[in-house]
């Protein structure tokens, strides 16, 4: 069970405004978040993974604190090994696909697993600037999933892919997150990008 | 044509760049990170020598250097160091006389990159060290080579600050640029042509190779 309670002020274009989020997300499940556009979703996945810290708030993952700022507990985002799929995909211009999952594992056969699932075998040897966006998108959710994370945060995760892809990249998506035991909270615009694998959603406004 | 003067232009260029390879880059990885005031004025203060008349960086210099101030009066006593006249003193002006060549184009560069690369390495448990090395660097090589080239070259073409600091001392101080300064000075302008004409090939070879080398670079070469 991961419980999350954080309250944050955040500027946003409309001047500033306050990102307050309650929620207790059960294991393994997929929960899609929404909501008006710079209400600070984005935000919320990065107070998360440890790269933005709250103002206020308690984060627990499988029993384990991340965030209690009144107990002065904030793990940093490298104890916390959150899955980051970034909206940018943040793909690192000099590594090629497989030096990508290599990167993030050393478990050898996890990553040609996560090849053959993403599709991606033929292209291992690509950098990102060789593939197409819904390769790099793909490349991005792999890299994510290769160190088994009990949290996954998927930032607009499938917009580059066409329908056909999407919907067989998450037949597979939820087989390894079953298997890992992987909790997902995936930020989305449109309700059709997370159909068939979002199971409960949180809106946030 | 003594070709001493020459080699110590070289020594003198390749010491300042190796040492401020060192010190500058984790120097502009500091700077590029969002931060105070404070960390305005020091980039204020190390952008100086970019803007500032040589001879007046020199004669500062200088006047810090000297046995009679307190820096050289301590550099002195203590090391037994005197950076006056001497080749050292010539590496340490050249180092603070070159620092915004290897500085500005690192920085620029590692602010340019997208937050997001360094906040995925970290998120997948990597070192702010870890990923400075194996992310952050690998991604910024053009501007890297730039930064190496402009501090080697610019240290090569140094003519004020090391006059004022060094002098023309025979097989110490003097370097190729004072060489060229003292041969016509002397009216011997045969030999301050074939000084200039080595410089000139030097300084060529390297942009040429800079050009090569970031010739796939979306950045101009010397950007």
């Amino acid at each position: 069970m991961i419980e999350i309670a954080i309250d944050k002020k955040i500027k946003t274009y409309m001047g500033y405004n306050r990102l307050r989020v309650e929620d207790v997300f059960p294991v393994s499940s997929v929960t899609k978040v929404y909501g008006p556009s710079g209400i600070g979703k984005t935000t919320f996945l990065k107070i998360i993974a440890g790269l933005i810290t709250p103002d206020r708030g308690i984060i627990k993952v499988a029993g384990q604190t991340w965030l209690d700022t009144q107990k002065k507990i904030n793990l940093p985002p490298q104890e916390r090994k959150a899955g980051f799929v970034f909206q940018d995909y943040a793909l690192f211009p000099n590594m090629t696909a497989l030096e990508h999952l290599r990167y993030a594992t050393q478990d050898h056969q996890l990553v040609s697993r996560l090849l053959r699932a993403g599709k991606m075998e033929t292209f291992a040897g690509h950098r990102p600037h060789q593939l197409s966006g819904g390769q790099q998108q793909r490349l991005a959710i792999l890299r994510a999933l290769a160190q088994r994370p009990k949290l996954l945060l998927m930032d607009e995760a499938f917009s580059a892919m066409d329908d056909e892809l999407r919907e067989t990249l998450i037949t597979d998506l939820k087989i390894l997150l079953k298997e890992f035991g992987t909790t997902t909270i995936i930020v989305s615009h449109h309700a059709q990008e997370t159909l068939g694998f979002a199971d409960r959603s949180l809106k946030i406004d | 044509m003594e070709w001493t003067p020459i080699w110590l232009s070289l020594k003198l260029a390749a010491i300042t760049t190796l040492i401020l390879l060192v010190t500058g880059i984790p120097m502009a990885y500091w700077l590029s990170r969002r931060g105070s005031l404070l960390k305005v004025i020091i980039e204020a203060i190390l952008t100086m020598p970019l803007v500032l008349p040589p001879s007046v960086l020199g004669f500062y210099l200088l006047l810090s250097f000297s046995p009679n101030s307190i820096l050289g009066k301590w550099l002195l006593e203590y090391f037994n160091i005197s950076l006056v006249f001497s080749f050292e003193g010539l590496v340490v002006a050249s180092v603070i006389y070159s620092l915004p060549f290897m500085v500005s184009p690192v920085k620029s560069a590692l602010a340019h990159l997208p937050a997001s690369l360094a906040e995925a390495s970290y998120t997948m448990g990597k070192s702010k060290f870890e990923t400075f090395c194996r992310v952050l660097l690998p991604n910024i090589k053009s501007s890297l080579w730039t930064a190496v080239v402009l501090t080697f070259a610019h240290t090569l073409g140094e003519f004020g600050v090391v006059l004022m600091i060094g002098g023309k001392l025979e097989g110490v101080t003097k370097v190729a640029s004072i060489a060229i300064y003292d041969a016509v000075d002397n009216n011997q302008y045969h030999e301050a042509n074939l000084y200039s004409l080595v410089l000139f090939a030097i300084t060529f070879v390297i942009v040429i190779l800079v050009f090569i080398f970031n010739r796939n670079s979306l950045k101009g070469p010397l950007e």
